[in-house]
């Protein structure tokens, strides 16, 4: 490609903003990036911030601390609802991690020059928001501390564990998720640890970065090998953001309870997934651009493109509500109509109404450009879009299981304090993970954003 | 500027990839040895109890039937522990002032009964019937060992579950004709050591047990090993 057009792809296509603002240089991006961990003094508000997201990371701390020592009989989860909100925040939290292995793996196959300024601190919120994820299936156990016997090693007792079960496929699912994705992000770090080994005046901080950075050099051979290793993990990570939803929405499909057993289930799960997952990366990008002052790179281009995929997958999630009643109409199964009535009719109707509200009517207005391209607007919106689907797990997991076959075993589900504290907590935890990567990592990736430059481009002798 | 590491980094990054590798394998095999060790399972290990009644010497010595003092073994689910007045029938007549008897008299006077500490104990979520096994051929030797040769008792297996799996998925390789069962010297049928049963002399365990399973109709493999066998 010739070096005139690269600038011009870069700069203005179809006349939307561009991917950087003009006038960088490989510099002056090392720079911008690298000085916000080396060089920026500590800011009183990333003092507060962390301060105010520890606070709840200590009360998960104690939430979780009573759970162990009183059992799971301080939540609200009973029969018939004994999945309350721990599967609902798993959910949750899983779907969440879905944008960023999408920023970072699909659309690098696709040679998106865009998400090279957004895939670090995306990849960063998938590590956190699975790790959150990862630890409700262990809180819901009855007896936690024996959580491995979830994984099939030669045990004492001789037996497996069931593996016609889902919920043993969601241990196989998340495990694999989270260790893809922890390799895929360090990989992408090590040439940065290198760059801010090599910039540190600090002998202690040189040690900490050089140990991380395992011996880069930046020579042609390790780039060549780095590229190879870097393509293959993507290609790994690729079937992850459909699979692991998937096998999370199998937790549900297998079983019979009506309202769960869909086949509609797996893209509707992980359309869901991404859709929450790019509203969390609006909710991270826009004050990240705005207190680090990175309006160059994380332009308005980015935070419309993200815009437009939730309006996708939001679209891709409301033909899935409109389809689940559909189908238990023309199923004539009484049970499943009585599940699609009771959600609308039943004593959770307000649930169901403000997540048709939140989830399907209001992120609508991203249909208009001037609210695409308004970051307090965005930021509303992807808030909206993140409490609704939190809501609409709600709905999945609590609605369904409320009424199922046997009138006599009908019930209600009310969280108890301990419930909210936890998912608070998980809440909290995230934006502590979250504000101290951004402190101590390059929070962009400072050499796939060089590559953008018309001067990374390799030129042919003739 | 000065290079932060020296040159022999090189090498040990190297060598903690793998050391960390072997360190991970060695410690997860150590945990599994652990667990199956006497440490855990306390197999092999004498408990401490009120009189130190030997088996060997009653059983193996003077050649008491196993049933003469767990009365209730074929039955019912529970082997039973003798009463005081069962040591008594001959501690009556022997020993009479022997020291090391002398709990056995004092409840023997006072009717309060000796606390001897269980060794074969299974944990309460399972269900364990003496009579069943007894009744379809299963030696008193097979579980608990040669205790005809145990000065002071102590369990003989782990009593761990893939050890109880290890007979419900094959009962044919352990079974035996009933009237061997209290045999404690009872030996698997080889070529120069037939076992007879039903007039007809085996001398492989595998038709054998074969046989023995046709002949006291187990329940098939499925049935006992299904999880509310068991764990009811």
């Amino acid at each position: 490609m010739e070096q005139k057009d690269r600038v011009e792809e870069i700069s203005v296509r179809h006349g939307r903003p561009p991917v950087m603002a003009p006038g960088h240089t490989f510099a002056t991006i090392t720079d911008k990036i690298s000085s916000i961990v080396l060089t920026r003094p500590v800011s009183l508000g990333w003092m507060l911030g962390v301060g105010f997201a520890s606070l709840w990371a200590f009360i998960l701390l104690f939430a979780v601390s009573y759970l162990f020592y009183q059992g799971v009989g301080i939540w609200g989860v009973n029969i018939p609802v004994a999945w309350g909100f721990a599967i609902v925040n798993f959910v949750w939290w899983v779907g969440i991690g879905h944008a960023g292995t999408l920023i970072s793996a699909i659309l690098l196959l696709l040679r998106q020059s865009w998400r090279n300024s957004i895939n670090r601190f995306a990849e960063a919120m998938t590590l956190f928001a699975v790790a959150c994820a990862g630890m409700f299936p262990v809180l819901h156990l009855g007896r936690p501390w024996l959580a491995y016997w979830l994984f099939p090693y030669p045990n004492t007792m001789n037996v497996w564990p069931q593996f016609r079960s889902p919920l043993v496929w969601d241990v196989f699912a998340v495990s694999t998720y989270f260790t893809v994705s922890l390799l895929f992000w360090y990989q992408g770090l090590i040439p940065d640890l290198a760059t801010l080994r090599d910039r540190a005046v600090n002998r202690h901080t040189r040690t900490i970065y050089g140990f991380l950075a395992m011996g880069w050099r930046g020579s042609a051979r390790h780039w060549k090998r780095y590229h190879t290793a870097y393509l293959i993990l993507a290609g790994l990570a690729t079937p992850l953001v459909l699979s692991v939803h998937t096998v999370v929405s199998y937790d549900f499909t297998i079983a019979v309870v009506p309202g769960w057993h869909s086949t509609i289930f797996p893209p509707f799960f992980v359309a869901g997934a991404i859709y929450s997952g790019f509203a969390m990366v609006l909710i991270l990008a826009i004050p990240i651009r705005y207190f680090y002052g990175l309006e160059d790179f994380v332009t308005m281009r980015h935070l419309e493109n993200s815009g437009m995929i939730m309006l996708a997958t939001g679209l891709i999630v409301a033909y899935g509500y409109i389809m689940e009643p559909f189908m238990a109409w023309l199923s004539g199964n009484k049970y499943d109509m009585y599940q699609f009535w009771d959600r609308a009719h039943g004593p959770y109707w307000w649930v169901f109404l403000s997540l048709i509200t939140m989830n399907v009517v209001i992120p609508q207005v991203l249909w208009i450009p001037k609210v695409r391209r308004n970051p307090a607007w965005l930021f509303l919106i992807s808030l909206d879009v993140l409490i609704g689907m939190w809501i609409e797990r709600f709905v999945i997991v609590v609605i369904s299981l409320h009424r199922d076959f046997l009138t006599s075993s009908w019930g209600m589900y009310y969280p108890t304090r301990w419930d909210w504290f936890t998912l608070l907590g998980t809440v909290g935890f995230f934006f502590m993970c979250m504000l101290l990567f951004l402190r101590v990592l390059p929070m962009i990736s400072i050499f796939e954003l060089r590559e953008l430059l018309p001067e990374a481009e390799v030129k042919v002798e003739p | 500027m000065a290079q932060i590491f020296h040159r022999s980094t090189n090498t040990i990054s190297r060598f903690t990839i793998f050391g960390a590798l072997v360190v991970t394998a060695l410690g997860l095999w150590t945990a599994l040895q652990l667990e199956r060790s006497p440490y855990t399972t306390f197999a092999g290990v004498a408990r401490p109890q009120p009189v130190p009644f030997s088996h060997a010497h009653h059983v193996g010595g003077l050649g008491l039937d196993c049933r003469y003092c767990h009365t209730s073994v074929e039955n019912s689910g529970f082997a039973g522990i003798p009463p005081t007045k069962t040591c008594m029938n001959c501690h009556s007549q022997i020993w009479t002032n022997a020291p090391m008897l002398e709990p056995v008299r004092q409840s023997f006077q006072t009717g309060q009964s000796l606390v001897w500490s269980r060794v074969n104990d299974l944990p309460d979520f399972v269900y364990f019937d003496h009579s069943i096994h007894i009744n379809k051929g299963v030696g008193c030797d097979t579980c608990h060992g040669p205790v005809d040769r145990m000065p002071l008792m102590y369990n003989y297996a782990s009593l761990q579950m893939e050890w109880c799996l290890d007979c419900h998925r094959r009962p044919e390789k352990y079974l035996r004709p009933r009237q061997q069962v209290f045999n404690m010297r009872y030996q698997q049928p080889d070529e120069f050591h037939p076992v007879e049963f039903n007039g007809q002399k085996y001398t492989g365990q595998d038709e054998l047990g074969r046989a023995l399973v046709k002949a006291y109709h187990l329940r098939t493999v499925q049935d006992i090993t299904s999880c509310n066998t068991c764990h009811r």
